[in-house]
């Protein structure tokens, strides 16, 4: 199966490239400031290890699938090795298709050894859930950064835009809600700012809702929460998909 | 020339984009109104998560605190909020302006007093820098709450605590008003004339109309 195959040929490259030890980097990385900060706290110590490698985790998890598939893209592009592949009897979308769930593949592969590793802290059922939201989650940042290098044509432009996407995601609740702000007279700059931040929001993912440290020191999530931040990473997930194989279907070569 | 994408790539993306507002619109808005305001942090906690942008980290933290409804805000917690940023950032503004201007300006007296009594505690902190706040604050006293004695010691304090020579007089020179409104003349004459003889009114006008104001209250004896 075509798809399959350029999948391996991707998980392949992320095995040559180094992406085990920079896991395993992620891991000790976490691992030690965990540990370091569990002998200052007075109490509680469990818990802030664990708040503090799941977070850590989160963010290494992202970076690495974000530089990762812009690396390797933008490598292929420039080689002339996408010209090559593309000269084969395969459609552009088991290309592009093929490409991504490679990339996703790894994401779900760091997601399991990221919530492996919580294991000795956080309930299964909490690091399961906490796990599978990551694996989403690192999906979709394969699907931002595989769009962003097919149509960028630098790392630094592809790594950026990647980076300002999931960083404006994450920051969009609180930006929506300080624009919400009642000021005793409201101004027409104030109501331009308002719709602006609400229009941006409406086309970003709500990644605010979705792998929550919480799950972990507290409670697991209530299945509803859970299934509409799955369901709102999956379906932006889809949308940069379908963007990116139009972008793809566009390209000269 | 520039390849077309097939019509089911077309149909996608169009689906996708819609399905994806469609959902944004469904969901639950970031905060809902009437949420609490959480207790504040540490000045410590708030340093460290400001990376070294301490100024910028107050100044943002300053808007998430407004995104508060003004009416059910616990002002207990407020007060927390607002000290904590004031130590990030001392010489910043925004906390004494919104607290003087805005949170104190509420009609709700209890509340309005604890503000203003906020403004003041970090008014003694640094005297020449946020006298400008203690100054509205009891004007506030004076005319909102209608309170002459606490309007007196805040106009005091400034007098007392500010020894910049960029503090207006008419700033220092307040509790004399306050003391007329409150018919204290004695002390108001006392302290005008003692004004007028410390020599620190050099403007030939002003020190006419002071002048003035206390043969008025010479009068009124």
């Amino acid at each position: 199966m075509p798809v399959a195959t350029l999948a391996r040929s991707v998980l392949l490259e992320a095995r040559r490239g180094g992406m085990p030890w920079l896991a395993a980097a992620s891991l000790a990385l976490g691992l030690g400031a965990a540990a370091f900060l569990s002998q200052v706290a007075l109490t509680d110590a469990a818990a802030l290890q664990l708040a503090v490698l799941a977070a850590l985790l989160r963010a290494c998890a992202v970076f690495l699938i974000a530089a990762q598939v812009s690396a390797a893209t933008l490598r292929e592009i420039q080689d002339k090795g996408l010209e090559l592949m593309l000269s084969l009897p395969l459609s552009r979308a088991t290309h592009y298709l093929g490409r991504l769930a490679g990339f996703a593949a790894c994401g779900v592969a760091l997601a399991a050894i990221f919530s492996a590793a919580l294991l000795f802290w956080a309930p299964p059922l909490a690091a399961l859930l906490w796990g599978v939201s990551l694996a989403l989650e690192a999906a979709l940042v394969a699907a931002a950064a595989l769009f962003f290098a097919m149509t960028l044509s630098s790392l630094v432009s592809a790594l950026a835009a990647t980076a300002g996407l999931y960083l404006l995601a994450r920051a969009m609740p609180a930006i929506q809600a300080i624009a919400a702000t009642p000021l005793p007279e409201e101004t027409w700059a104030g109501r331009i700012a308002r719709g602006a931040a609400d229009a941006i929001a409406f086309v970003l993912p709500r990644v605010d809702g979705a792998t929550r440290t919480e799950w972990l020191v507290y409670d697991t999530p209530a299945p509803g929460a859970y299934a509409a931040a799955l369901g709102g990473l999956a379906l932006y997930a889809l949308l940069l998909v379908a963007a990116g194989l139009f972008d793809f279907h566009r390209r000269d070569a | 020339m520039t390849r077309a994408a097939p019509p089911w790539v077309c149909g996608l993306l169009a689906a996708a984009l819609a399905a994806q507002l469609a959902w944004h619109a469904a969901s639950r808005p970031p905060r809902a109104a009437g949420e609490a305001l959480p207790p504040a942090p540490a000045a410590g906690a708030l340093r460290l998560a400001a990376f070294g942008e301490a100024q910028a980290a107050s100044r943002l933290s300053m808007l998430y605190l407004q995104g508060y409804d003004l009416h059910t805000l616990d002002y207990a917690r407020l007060t927390g909020w607002l000290r904590a940023l004031l130590e990030l950032d001392p010489r910043g503004q925004y906390p004494l302006f919104a607290a003087a201007r805005v949170y104190a300006e509420i009609p709700d007296p209890a509340r309005s007093r604890r503000m203003l009594e906020f403004v003041h505690e970090q008014f003694l902190l640094d005297p020449n820098r946020r006298w400008p706040w203690l100054a509205h604050a009891a004007l506030l006293a004076k005319h909102r709450l209608h309170d002459l004695p606490l309007a007196r010691r805040y106009a005091a304090a400034i007098d007392r605590h500010t020894t910049a020579a960029d503090v207006p007089l008419w700033a220092r020179q307040m509790e004399i008003f306050i003391l007329e409104d409150m018919n204290e003349v004695d002390a108001a004459r006392i302290m005008l004339g003692g004004l007028l003889a410390s020599g620190r009114i050099t403007d030939p006008g002003e020190a006419a109309w002071l002048k003035q104001r206390l043969e008025a209250l010479e009068a009124r004896r």
